[in-house]
């Protein structure tokens, strides 16, 4: 089994190398004088196109994105229960997909209460 | 060279300490929390590593780490709602500044 | 032979990355640091042959709990407040140094029952049977679901404005 992960990490190795090597290329390309060197201000604006940013980049965010994270993170959660389970739904029987359905009606509480708090809305 | 028990278990001591290091020493909130999730994901690698070269016939320490990483997703969504509803009344999220019981 | 080599890469990167989380002065950085040493957990779960756990660790931990520190980290501005020292930096780090020491020696010098038997895999099916199989963990499953709705609960109603 540990093989087949081998090739993933052969993979992950070969990605590695070849980003080093992309950032890597510009870097000594200009250090042996190839690429020119002349910079001028609008060259080395954030954008070549679109808007320049009025203000800091690091504006604070809308609290609202909070809610949609943490309801993704409770079905994510919950996917770590159901995923085993699915796999293995014919040895389980039914006795476990009752015990499913109490664990899915009790995470959807949670939602149905923030669909009732009105949290999951824009104003 | 055998990679045994003990390399798993010396890899997360040091995870852990760093952890510890860093919730004693750090005033930022946030880099607190994440450093907890750090000493959990190091107490989740002794808990594997117990489960396999211990009793690889069971799967106990995993069925543990599962628990576990469900416990620091509660945890991690109840804290970082914590240190935002306190950024939102007090401005400012460095722990040693929040020393009122009332604001 | 590539069992070796995987650990000692694994583990080096993932202390240069936990290291990273308390030593690097941008927050933003420091969570990056925080996602790769998550990802590098589930390389030694697989190198345990943990298959399924870590599929969750990269699921729940690199998928979730990453999202979720990010976004609090660009809700509270504090990228420009830097992640500064408290007073007890010397303090905790004696703490942390000794902590480690003891805790090296006394795993050095137990003798671990280590089996010599093969480990378990696949895993996802045996995980299924011991959570939702008779004997199992089926309570423990239905409490934790309890846990987590309490969790969404009390975060929805502390993070929402009045």
């Amino acid at each position: 089994m540990l093989t087949n992960y081998g090739y993933i990490g052969l993979f992950l190795i070969a990605v590695v190398l070849f980003t080093l090597f992309m950032v890597i290329i510009p870097i000594a390309l200009r250090f042996l004088k190839i690429v020119p060197h002349n910079p001028n201000p609008i060259k080395n604006s954030t954008f070549e196109c679109g808007m320049e940013t009025i203000g800091r980049t690091w504006v604070q965010f809308n609290f609202h994105y909070y809610f949609y994270a943490l309801i993704f993170l409770a079905l994510d959660v919950l996917v770590v229960f159901l995923y085993p389970w699915a796999v293995n739904l014919r040895a389980l029987g039914f006795a476990s997909f009752v015990a499913v359905i109490i664990l899915v009606a009790i995470i959807l509480v949670g939602y149905v209460y923030a669909w009732k708090k009105k949290v999951l809305e824009w104003k | 060279m055998v990679i045994g028990l003990q390399h798993y278990l010396i890899l997360s001591a040091i995870l852990f300490s760093i952890g510890l290091y860093g919730v004693l020493a750090k005033r930022n909130a946030v880099i607190i929390l994440m450093c907890i999730e750090l000493m959990l994901n190091a107490v989740n690698i002794t808990l594997v590593a117990f489960s396999r070269y211990v009793v690889p016939a069971m799967l106990t320490g995993q069925v543990f780490a599962i628990f576990v990483i469900v416990v620091a997703a509660a945890e991690a969504a109840v804290g970082l709602a914590i240190i935002l509803a306190i950024y939102r009344g007090f401005e400012d999220i460095d722990v040693s500044k929040i020393d009122l019981l009332k604001w | 032979m590539g069992m070796v080599v995987s650990f000692w890469i694994l583990a080096a990167v993932g202390i240069i990355a936990a290291l990273g989380v308390v030593l690097l002065r941008n927050v933003f950085r420091a969570a990056l640091s925080l996602i790769l040493c998550f990802l590098i957990v589930a390389g030694l779960y697989v190198t345990l042959s943990a298959d399924f756990l870590a599929a969750v660790q990269i699921l729940v931990y690199v998928g979730a709990i990453s999202v979720l520190i990010i976004l609090a980290i660009m809700m509270t501005r504090e990228v420009a407040q830097g992640s500064p020292n408290s007073r007890f930096q010397i303090p905790a780090f004696i703490v942390a140094i000794l902590f480690l020491e003891v805790l090296v020696l006394t795993l050095i010098n137990t003798p671990w029952p280590v089996s010599s038997m093969p480990p378990t895999a696949p895993t996802t099916a045996a995980l299924a049977n011991s959570l939702f199989g008779e004997g199992g963990y089926l309570l423990s499953v239905e409490i934790a679901a309890v846990l987590l709705l309490s969790a969404i609960l009390g975060a929805v109603v502390l993070a929402r404005e009045k």
